[in-house]
């Protein structure tokens, strides 16, 4: 027969002070493992919906960034007139050549300087990326030294207003726009005019990328592998979708370091849960014969204890979550590693960092809890009774 | 009896309580250790007088811009400076993406890089063949180890950056203070095989008459430059380095609140060991008291009892962070980062100090409460 839970909550109970402590030890550790997984979940939600699975993303072979492309601009002509490409209303192939350049901007804080994108693209680059919708102002107009700025340029730099002059590269530029892309990378942007961009930054004649607009997700896969097979070309199609999904490697820094940490911080942990379980079981050892006395058995003795750890790790997990929760959405920069400039993505306590949490601190409450258990269904009843 | 001994003694009386205390505590004090070491390197650590005298130019706009080639002469004209060399960063790629195939490659000008980077050695006549030949490359000895590289090899790096690969003759070995994971190969090079890369370089190191001149020669040279289409940004060494840190994100924040968390988690640990250990003993401490012990000297055995468990938590946490330190930077990808990190004094004296206090703090209350116990209750108590 097993023995009823509330025994153990009540044991809990009774010795608050240890209980509390202990749990809010297991609640660190959970706490900044929830920190450290909220991160690197709201890093790759940034990335993954930055793709749309109907952008086929040009640029030269071997290039793995955007940054690092150029090729000339003459091959354009030919990748518009690629079989599969979807058309405006006015019948024109949407496709847009574009230039992705860094610019250095101050930040609001003064905490120093921070790269950032300035991508130079065509009217169609407007087109292919629904998603970026229009919050404040309106878009730039081509030929003019005028930008939009993405939202969280517009919330973490100065002098990002509509209206205000953004100084970079060669000079002034006004901005005429804010844009919003729903949390995607496009959001730590700064879109201008392909040729306007191009000239400040000394790119005429030649073009980083280009991104072509599919009319479907097969048509998508067969205009990519064709840019790739074209020997003339020598350029490579990449789904735009398979592209920013790579630049989440920009957190590897951060997954591998907040693995050591959180591992070491759980060792910690589970030993201080051992700690507190084995005084559980030795100021409880006569109770525990008793227990053996009137028929329990010893499996119910050792499930019985193991459950009261769990408990305990389940109160820490619970604790150190709650902890966690007014840091959700808390929106900060990373370096990202294939731009060479800040992105900018939020904290994402989903449901899965929040479970794996719980499963983390179970497991921690399983280690600390199965040796004092065990150790206390292998009491001797007599001595036990006696001591 | 001896009063060190006595609490020595009570400090290991419920061995495991204190084994499993002094284990949680060691791994919270690695991870502090950990974490300052990682501080003290990026932000306190000057780096060597050699770095110190270094300066990097680049772009003021960005990185990923390039500077005209004929500013090197220019910069010569600054009081101050010492030697130039143009350096270009290739980015390609040893035999494929992996991480730990990952090193670095500049072009730079073989006549001058080594009069610069004065604290790397490389044999003379290794200099002067690499100087001879301009698809030459000279490796760091910790990679060219790593690669199983000898003088004579011939390495190919795929171009990502440039839409070249470059074909490489290893003329020489060089050792540096610290490891670089670096292969420097010939500007011209690369200049020669890329038409629109002629006449450009992307950085420019530099070599200061001594670590006082640096910030005079940065001001200098990005006066010199700042009305021209092209403006510079020159930095020391150091400061080129931490802006590749800083832009991983607020770095600092991230270290100090995980410091944080870890110091009140050991302190939660070492509480509860305390609490626990001093409750068992109420009648103990009426003992004493009749004994003639006072109050303070109770309360100075309890705390002496419970800094000795933290401090052995705090040095064997030291000596398992030395050791996970070095396991760090044999991770691929990783070394980067960690390149020449070492734990130092300073740092093993502020690790200990702090697992000290944290075992201060920790017996303050429980043994408080003890002390105040009067005798008779004490004697009375049932524990």
């Amino acid at each position: 027969m097993a023995i009823p839970i509330s025994y153990n909550i009540r044991n809990l109970k009774l010795r608050k002070g240890l209980t509390i402590m202990t749990a809010l030890g297991i609640a660190l550790t959970v706490t900044t493992a929830v920190f450290l997984m909220a991160l690197l979940a709201g890093l790759k939600k940034a990335f993954v919906s930055s793709g749309d699975p109907l952008n086929v993303l040009v640029m030269r072979k071997g290039s793995t960034a955007e940054l690092s492309g150029g090729f000339d601009a003459s091959l354009f002509g030919t990748l518009k007139t690629l079989p599969g490409i979807a058309t405006d209303n006015q019948g024109q192939p949407i496709a847009s050549g574009e230039w992705v350049v860094v610019a250095v901007l101050p930040r609001k804080d003064r905490t120093g300087e921070v790269n950032v994108s300035v991508r130079g693209i065509m009217p169609a680059g407007l087109t292919l990326r629904p998603n970026a919708k229009l919050v404040e102002g309106r878009w730039f107009t081509t030929g003019q030294r005028e930008v939009v700025v993405g939202k969280s340029i517009h919330d973490r730099f100065s002098g990002t207003q509509v209206g205000d002059m953004l100084d970079f590269a060669r000079g002034q530029w006004k901005v005429v726009g804010v844009f919003n892309s729903g949390g995607t990378a496009y959001d730590s942007e700064i879109w201008g005019d392909l040729n306007q961009v191009a000239a400040d930054f000394d790119r005429q004649g030649g073009l980083g990328s280009a991104y072509l607009r599919a009319t479907d997700a097969i048509a998508a896969d067969a205009l990519k592998n064709r840019v790739s097979d074209d020997q003339r070309l020598k350029l490579e199609g990449h789904l735009e979708t398979e592209y920013y999904e790579k630049q989440t490697s920009s957190g590897g820094a951060i997954k591998y370091i907040g693995f050591v940490v959180a591992f070491i911080m759980a060792v910690g942990s589970s030993f201080a849960a051992m700690n507190t379980m084995y005084a559980a079981v030795a100021y409880r050892s006569r109770e525990i014969a008793t227990l053996r006395v009137i028929g329990f058995s010893r499996p119910s003795i050792l499930t019985s204890f193991v459950l009261e750890a769990l408990l305990l790790s389940l109160l820490g997990a619970i604790v150190g979550i709650v902890l966690m929760l007014p840091f959700n959405g808390m929106s900060t920069g990373i370096g990202n590693q294939v731009t060479f400039s800040e992105t900018v993505f939020s904290l994402q306590m989903t449901w899965s960092v929040v479970l794996v949490a719980i499963v983390f601190s179970l497991v921690m409450g399983l280690l600390g809890g199965f040796f004092p258990a065990w150790h206390a269904s292998r009491q001797e009843i007599l001595a036990a009774l006696r001591g | 009896m001896t009063l060190t001994r006595f609490v020595t003694k009570s400090a290991f009386r419920n061995k495991r309580r204190s084994v499993l205390t002094v284990i949680s505590i060691t791994f919270s004090l690695v991870l502090l250790t950990l974490m300052m070491t990682v501080w003290h390197s990026w932000y306190i650590d000057k780096g060597s007088t050699e770095s110190a005298q270094r300066l990097i130019t680049r772009h003021r706009v960005s990185l990923t811009q390039s500077l005209p080639e004929y500013y090197r002469e220019k910069m010569r004209t600054v009081p101050g400076v010492v030697a130039v060399a143009p350096t270009q960063w290739f980015g390609g790629l040893y035999k494929d993406e992996k991480p730990e195939n990952f090193f670095a490659q500049f072009g730079t000008d073989p006549n001058e890089i080594f009069k610069i980077a004065t604290d790397f050695k490389i044999p003379d006549d290794q200099l002067a063949a690499w100087q001879k030949d301009q698809a030459g490359a000279v490796v760091d000895s910790e990679l060219a180890k790593k690669f199983g590289w000898k003088i004579g090899d011939r390495i190919v790096i795929k171009g990502t950056i440039f839409p070249v690969n470059l074909e490489l003759n290893i003329r020489g070995i060089f050792t540096a203070p610290q490891p670089t994971i670096t292969v420097y190969f010939n500007l011209k090079y690369l200049q020669e095989a890329v038409p629109f890369f002629k006449g450009h370089s992307g950085t420019f190191n530099i070599l200061a008459d001594s670590p006082d001149d640096v910030p005079k020669v940065a001001a200098g040279i990005d006066g010199m430059f700042r009305n021209s289409p092209e403006p510079t940004k020159t930095e020391s060494e150091k400061a080129f380095q931490l802006s590749f840190i800083n832009s991983i994100g607020n770095v600092k924040a991230f270290i100090l609140s995980i410091c944080l968390a870890v110091v009140f988690a050991t302190l939660l640990v070492s509480a509860n060991t305390m609490a626990m250990s001093i409750r068992e003993r109420t009648r103990e401490v009426a003992v004493l008291k009749t004994l003639g012990f006072t109050r303070q000297s109770i309360l100075g055995l309890y705390i002496g009892e419970a800094v000795t468990v933290t401090l052995v938590g705090g040095v064997l946490g030291c000596l398992l962070a030395v050791v996970l330190i070095a396991g760090i930077k044999q991770v691929p990808g990783m070394g980067f980062f960690f390149l020449g990190m070492k734990v130092t004094w300073s740092t093993y004296v502020l690790a200990i100090v702090i697992s000290g206090l944290v075992g201060l703090l920790s017996a303050l209350f429980p043994a408080y409460h003890a002390a105040k116990i009067g005798i008779v209750d004490g004697l009375r108590h049932i524990g």
